[in-house]
């Protein structure tokens, strides 16, 4: 059964008709074109697919669309701001924080709302946020060093 | 001195054209066979291209594992990328360079030497000749063998290779693309295909009205043998269709593995092939006390954090396929094969996919992916794997067990030595002992019988016996390596095959061998060893880690030291771990010393040793795959614990500079020697040795009570 949901992602409004139970990941993707948020586990238990949901870190592989009528997504694709990169996008690729890469746009979203809240995070801060996120490759200490930077460059612009 | 033999590669592909062109101004395609899996090749590749060519490296056009225009080099895999995939590369740009500079001397009728390349342009005494490679690429063909006998630069000239060049492919990955699980072409049709529970598995049953109803949206069937796909316009419908087929399916028949899979009992309990190796002095057992100790490995399994994905296009007997195999030109082998189509009709095309730590679904998706175009011509079809399928239907790294034997002489050396091994193959990539190690391919009704199953071959780094040959000074070497053939699961490869297995053996024993002789165990392996590049490698970690000055660690603290050379050919690495064990590990710091001969790309290098720590770590502390009712029970990430962010250690890692030392692959260097060291580490920690893997908190916890 087809109905019209309405929500908005990265700053614009959206309106889809789809099954209220279909995951958020598979509308953003599929019928939104926004194929940055990535399918890993289905389960959350990997974090490949969070998102921002009303500004928290949420997974959205089985997230039901119906939740989400009327919230505010935010992907990976609406990081940047003026078509300039995210910091955190930035010292991700200054500390070279990848290898494969797949397990980095939900870790993005993930310590970018952490930032948003507290650019100063300790080092056990940014584990604990990150610490739903799994990567096989090994970058872990990399993507750490990214976000302390990410968050310096953050805390020094701020009036 | 970086040697001038052909390398692989390119006797396999012995002609320029092959490898190199000139089509776009200003930019020069070079292809490559080997593919990004993570590891940074595009950018060292790049790299050592624009270094021969005298090029800037956004000038290169690195087009890799494109089967119509990239050489075939097999796949990409064993830390061969850089060693091999590389030193073709370099041979064939160095000899291109002079064949154009040698053509334009002949037309400016001056000595070559005068002449030089800048960013592509040559230069007469440093003046600009108003040539370039592509004025002057029209009057050269380059349909001609390579010679290898143009001479390449020195590393003391480098400009580009050993200096930093940001990861080509990470840009896009941070804004969330670069995927082959992002290609969503319009005219899209998605499937998902019901895997086989075990080999052989004939489907009885399926109530294929209660699929149709899961799906919520249309979705058709597709029943070939017990090749079963659910075909729809959306992925949502083949996503809950195959999940509800999944646990509608009922199996029978084939050949269901027995609930002690894997145990070093079952092992040992099979049919073998042996073979023995005796290497040293001949003659009598030596004299002197004899020490035993058995070690053994679960099954593991990849665990790539993405599922596998491919795409397939059918037009007018014409296959196209993208996909993240490792090996893009034996799978266009391979599926041409499979499907009764000429290889020449079949063009694979790499996209990446997330990490590729051995053999994964990269192909088997490819496949589904290509099986199912052919069944619906024009229309693209995508295909991405589930979790739980990759959890059970992934190629599965073998369960090994290894007992060491050796005989301490009067200075408490070791005076004979013995490493017995049982191992199922360590290799069933596609195309191995001729089978196509397909698993669509294998489902399908009058799929070939599967051929006799062997390991991969010891002048090709073995498998199981990988690293099984210490590297010690040893006077007299057995190996005894019983290759299990009869098996009852698709066992492949996992970064490193038998090595970090038979390195975690072998340094296990020799810190066992080290506390009998009452010496540091770091001493004891420096007596035992001559090679000063690996008496370097020892003293290094052994320096940054102040190992020898190590005094008072809290209580529950300690560290491990591990060694080896990987494949005892290439990368050189030995780790220190400093743990601290309660009921279970938790890592402190980790020190990596590694000499990789000439480094391209100093910091992707750095990063590949981390990683390899990282996943060393992992294997050794948590990992194991579990069969119950001759299934895999293994079905989720829970199921599957591998290290987080909460249980990373810090790490520092110190690379060798030897720039005039070929290139030492350097991809599984520090897998091996990190789980030997925190072996070694928790032995010391607890005052008792764990020898079977994984070295879980429920072995801890048994092994402190049991005293």
């Amino acid at each position: 059964m087809s109905e019209e949901y309405s929500f908005v992602v990265n700053g614009r409004p959206i309106s889809v008709s789809t099954d209220g139970t279909a995951p958020l990941l598979s509308v953003l993707r599929d019928e939104l074109s926004l194929r940055g948020s990535k399918f890993g586990c289905g389960t959350e238990q990997c974090g490949a697919c969070m998102v921002l949901i009303d500004g928290k870190p949420e997974y959205s592989c089985s997230r039901e669309i119906s939740t989400v009528a009327g919230k505010a997504v935010t992907t990976v694709e609406g990081l940047p701001s003026n078509r300039a990169l995210h910091p955190l996008q930035q010292t991700l690729l200054d500390e070279q924080a990848g290898q494969c890469g797949y397990c980095l746009s939900g870790i993005l979203i993930s310590a970018a709302a952490l930032l948003a809240k507290n650019p100063r995070p300790s080092r056990a801060d940014i584990i604990a946020t990150l610490d739903p996120h799994l990567c096989r490759c090994g970058i872990h200490n990399r993507v750490i060093r990214a976000v302390q930077k990410a968050g310096a460059a953050i805390a020094e612009a701020q009036p | 001195m970086i040697s001038n033999a052909l390398p692989q590669s390119l006797i396999d592909n012995p002609i320029l054209s092959q490898w190199i062109a000139f089509e776009e101004k200003g930019r020069v395609r070079v292809g490559s066979g080997k593919v990004e899996i993570g590891q940074g090749i595009l950018t060292s590749l790049t790299q050592i291209a624009a270094e021969e060519l005298d090029l800037r490296p956004e000038q290169i056009n690195l087009v890799s594992g494109q089967t119509d225009v990239s050489p075939a080099e097999g796949f990409t895999s064993g830390s061969y990328s850089i060693a091999v995939g590389g030193a073709s590369i370099r041979l064939v740009c160095a000899e291109v360079r002079s064949l154009f500079l040698d053509r334009l001397a002949e037309v400016l009728r001056c000595p070559p030497g005068e002449l030089s390349v800048e960013d592509g342009k040559f230069l007469r005494g440093g003046k600009d000749t108003g040539h370039d490679y592509w004025s002057v690429a029209g009057e050269i063909t380059l349909d001609r063998r390579l010679t290898g006998t143009a001479p390449v630069k020195r590393p003391s000239t480098y400009k580009i290779v050993g200096k930093h060049l940001p990861r080509l492919d990470l840009p896009a990955k941070v804004a969330g693309g670069g995927f082959i699980h992002d290609i969503a072409p319009e005219n899209t049709l998605h499937a998902r295909v019901l895997r086989q529970p075990w080999r052989g598995a004939h489907l009885a049953a399926l109530d294929e009205s209660a699929v149709r109803k899961a799906a919520r949206t249309p979705i058709d069937i597709i029943h070939e043998g017990e090749f079963i796909a659910f075909t729809a316009e959306n992925e949502l419908a083949v996503m809950r269709a195959s999940e509800a087929a999944r646990t509608l399916a009922k199996w029978q028949g084939g050949t269901p593995p027995p609930a002690d899979v894997g145990t070093p009992a079952w092992l040992k309990a099979q049919i073998s092939r042996d073979k023995i190796t005796d290497t040293g002095k001949p003659g009598r057992e030596p004299a002197g006390r004899t020490v035993e100790a058995s070690y053994s490995r679960p099954f593991l399994t990849y665990g790539s954090i993405a599922t596998s994905c491919a795409l397939a296009e059918f037009n007018d007997g014409s296959l196209k396929v993208w996909s993240h195999s490792q090996g893009p030109a034996v799978l266009r082998d391979w599926l041409a094969r499979a499907l009764g189509l000429p290889a020449a009709q079949v063009n694979v095309f790499h996209r990446q996919g997330a990490g590729a730590y051995g053999h994964n679904t990269a192909d088997d998706a490819a496949f589904d992916a290509s099986f199912i175009a052919m069944c619906q011509p024009g229309r693209t079809v995508r295909v991405q794997w589930s979790r739980e399928d990759e959890f059970a239907a992934a190629p599965i790294s073998t369960a090994m067990a290894i007992t060491l034997r050796a005989v301490l002489g009067a200075n408490n050396k070791p005076a004979d030595w013995q490493i017995e091994i049982w191992s199922l193959p360590h290799a069933q990539r596609p195309g191995m002992n001729g089978n196509s190690n397909l698993l669509g391919a294998s489902a399908l009704p009058n799929a070939p019988p599967l051929n006799p199953l062997s390991d991969v071959p010891d002048e090709r780094g073995g498998g199981a016996t990988r690293n099984a040959v210490a590297i010690y000074d040893l006077p007299r070497h057995r190996l005894i390596h019983h290759l299990l053939p009869q098996v009852p699961m698709r066992t492949s490869s996992l970064r490193g095959l038998g090595a970090w297995a038979n390195v975690f053996a072998i340094e296990s024993f020799i810190d066992e061998l080290s506390e009998i002789a009452g010496e540091d165990p770091v001493s004891y392996r420096l007596a035992l060893l001559s090679d000063p590049r690996a008496r370097r490698v020892v003293e290094t970690a052994a320096r940054m880690s102040n190992w020898f000055e190590q005094r008072n660690l809290p209580e529950g603290r300690a560290r491990g030291f591990g060694f080896a050379r990987y494949k005892n050919i290439a990368s050189f690495a030995a780790v220190v771990v400093e743990l601290e064990v309660s009921e279970e590990i938790s890592l402190k710091k980790v020190w990596c010393a590694a000499d990789a001969g000439l480094v391209i790309a100093p910091d992707g290098a750095k990063n590949q040793l981390e990683g390899g720590i990282i996943q060393g770590a992992s294997f050794v502390m948590r990992e194991q795959v579990r069969f119950e009712d001759g299934k895999v029970a293994t079905a989720t990430w829970d199921d599957y614990p591998i290290l987080r962010f909460s249980d990373i250690p810090e790490i520092e890692i110190e690379l060798i500079d030897n720039p005039n030392e070929p290139t030492l692959g350097l991809g599984e260097a520090s897998v091996g020697p990190t789980g030997a060291a925190i072996g070694n580490a928790l032995a010391r920690a607890l005052g008792k040795r764990i020898r079977d893997l994984p070295l879980t908190r429920e072995r801890i916890m048994a092994t402190l009570l049991s005293e």
